[in-house]
């Protein structure tokens, strides 16, 4: 089952006893401070969890594939996530344990 | 940007406690995610992005250096799936 961010907010209300309207600032404070960061074009390194990093990618021609007409795609940035050690082998160790997730396509 | 702006972060815009107390809830936030996803849960948070566990089956590789072909084992893997709002974010 997905979690979404209000459950990810009520899990860490029980666990530091917290309101939930203080734990949902808090939560909504790191992911706002993250997304201001990658604004800035600015990586995030989190130690145990992962690194963000903004790509730069060039403009180019593009085909449309099902109509085979030539598109422009615009330059563009894309934030790109790199899973740090400690949570790729804590995430491949969890695939021993109960249920499988979501299979590749 | 590190643990430590985030920390900082959360400590002058939330504020009510401590330095420290703002590093352990901070610590508690990312522990959660990291729980949750251990156990192949994948976690939306809207406004940023998707992180998805995904297994892979075994497959065949090859080493890019030497040419040989070598099986590439089964695995768990994460990955992260921006939201359109973030990807729009850097973009504006």
């Amino acid at each position: 089952m997905p979690i979404t961010k209000s459950e990810l907010i009520d899990h860490v209300a029980d666990k530091l006893r917290l309101p939930k309207a203080r734990a949902e600032q808090i939560v909504d404070t790191i992911f706002d401070s993250m997304v201001a960061a990658l604004k800035q074009g600015d990586g995030i390194e989190i130690r145990g969890f992962g690194s963000f990093t903004v790509r730069e990618y060039k403009g180019y021609e593009g085909r449309n594939p099902r109509t085979g007409e030539a598109v422009k795609v615009q330059q563009k940035r894309l934030p790109f996530f790199k899973v740090g050690k400690e949570l790729r082998e804590r995430v491949n160790d969890g695939r021993r344990g109960d249920k499988p997730a979501e299979s590749t396509p | 940007m590190t643990k430590a702006d985030i920390i900082e972060n959360v400590y002058e815009k939330v504020g009510g406690f401590s330095k420290k107390e703002a590093a352990e809830i901070v610590e508690t936030v990312f522990d959660t995610i990291k729980e949750t996803l251990e156990r192949g849960e994948k976690i939306k948070i809207s406004g940023f992005g998707n992180f998805v566990v995904r297994d892979k089956n075994a497959r065949v590789g090859r080493n890019p250096q030497t040419g040989e072909e070598i099986t590439i084992s089964a695995r768990r893997v994460l990955t992260f799936k921006p939201s359109q709002v973030l990807k729009n974010a850097l973009n504006t």
